[in-house]
């Protein structure tokens, strides 16, 4: 299956999502939810199958997610991440429950370990679609090789055996192309070493 | 840099992990280091977000005719899920809240069994040969020699031990594979607890000790 190249969504899409997702968890907008079920649902079905799954299994899943989107929209926080990268959330955490049959271990909101704030500041509401921009900007300036072992750990288990034998290149070479992207994104996101 | 804390998962690690590609044992190290560490939250996050870029790219699947209707019929019978209220606080809470569904009554009463002089552990996740256990060695304990078929990923939760001449404490993530022979040792005044994950058993090389081998369940 060819693998499609990350674009970086055009300004304002994004925001628009947000918006819509925030109606239904303030005023329960079937309106609302039935847009974000046109653009949302057909992507994790998508996603579905780029796991494995077949065409009906996801599509069971693909509306069980947005199930979830309705029912937990007033957990979507705007200022934390955008509507594109909450659904994917959960998304992934459906493939854990359903397709691995595992539990997924996550922080509660309520850590009393947490070591800051869990979000940033309310002001940043509007950034949140520039620094996610960036992230995907990034992540489209890796190298061909370097894109395409991240892209591929989004839909294969760890270990990346899988995606070794997938690409017949050993192991190694796997783990050290992760590390370099990993490392190529925070520097392009101005990390400091 | 989060206060303390200089080992960390793999960047590998923390990929998968917001991925969803990890399994249970591991991403249950990974969770409650993140409980611990601002600096590998940030990476998951950013991790989230390129998942959010690779799902809006995906081209759409057909969907079912009616398949909106279909959902739209379901939306009354789902109720809102609210916020949890905070809890409160109770033996468990000094760890990182992932570790809470784990060991719902706090760690004394866990089922720990002796596999060594001051060497208590208790299985947390076993899933095929990965397995998550707590570990407890008491003040200044060396563990005998051993290695690894596969890797080991060791989060000190209290205390602290030393590896190879390298100091680990609350916080910490060591790494260890195949290639390690080694002997940590538990902190001399507070010992060590720790979550460790293994993805093979553990084998004892020590001369003598190698042939407790299969006996002990490591």
């Amino acid at each position: 299956m060819p693998d499609v190249v990350t674009s970086v969504p055009s300004e304002g899409d994004g925001e628009r999502w947000s918006d819509m997702l925030t109606a239904v968890a303030e005023s329960r907008d079937r309106a609302a939810f039935a847009e974000l079920f046109d653009h949302f649902a057909p992507r994790v079905k998508s996603f579905m199958m780029r796991l494995g799954v077949v065409d009906a299994r996801a599509e069971e899943l693909a509306q069980e997610a947005m199930l979830t989107v309705w029912r937990k929209a007033n957990l979507f926080d705007p200022c934390r991440a955008s509507a594109g990268t909450w659904i994917f959330t959960i998304a992934r955490n459906l493939r854990v429950d359903q397709l691995r049959q595992e539990r997924r271990p996550e922080i509660e909101p309520d850590d009393p370990l947490l070591t800051s704030p869990p979000g940033p500041l309310p002001d940043e509401r509007l950034d949140i679609q520039r620094r996610e921009d960036s992230v995907r900007r990034a992540m489209a300036a890796l190298s061909v090789d370097q894109a395409e072992v991240v892209r591929l750990s989004f839909y294969e288990d760890t270990p990346h055996s899988e995606i070794a034998a997938r690409l017949k290149i050993p192991l190694g070479t796997v783990k050290s192309r992760l590390r370099l992207a990993m490392k190529r994104i925070g520097s392009l996101l101005g990390d400091q070493e | 840099m989060s206060a303390g804390i200089c080992h960390h998962p793999t960047q590998e690690m923390l990929l998968s992990y917001g991925a969803g590609s990890l399994d249970e044992a591991s991403a249950l190290l990974v969770a409650s280091h993140l409980s611990l560490c601002a600096d590998c939250r940030a990476i998951v996050d950013r991790v989230e977000v390129i998942g959010g870029g690779l799902l809006e790219a995906l081209p759409p699947a057909a969907l079912t005719p009616g398949a909106l209707s279909v959902v739209m019929d379901r939306l009354e019978e789902t109720s809102p899920v609210l916020p949890s209220a905070p809890r409160q606080s109770r033996a468990s809470t000094a760890f990182p809240s992932a570790l809470r569904h784990y060991i719902p009554n706090g760690i004394d009463r866990l089922p720990w069994k002796r596999v060594g002089r001051g060497i208590e552990q208790v299985t947390l996740v076993e899933n095929g040969p990965v397995r998550a256990r707590l570990q407890r060695v008491a003040a200044g304990i060396t563990m005998p020699a051993h290695t690894h078929d596969g890797s080991e990923m060791t989060l000190v939760l209290q205390g602290g031990f030393l590896d190879g001449g390298v100091d680990y404490g609350p916080g910490d993530v060591a790494t260890a594979d195949g290639s390690v022979n080694h002997t940590p040792s538990a902190d001399k005044v507070d010992g060590c607890l720790c979550l460790a994950v293994t993805t093979a058993p553990l084998r004892l090389t020590g001369r003598f000790t190698r042939l407790l081998n299969p006996f002990l369940d490591l």
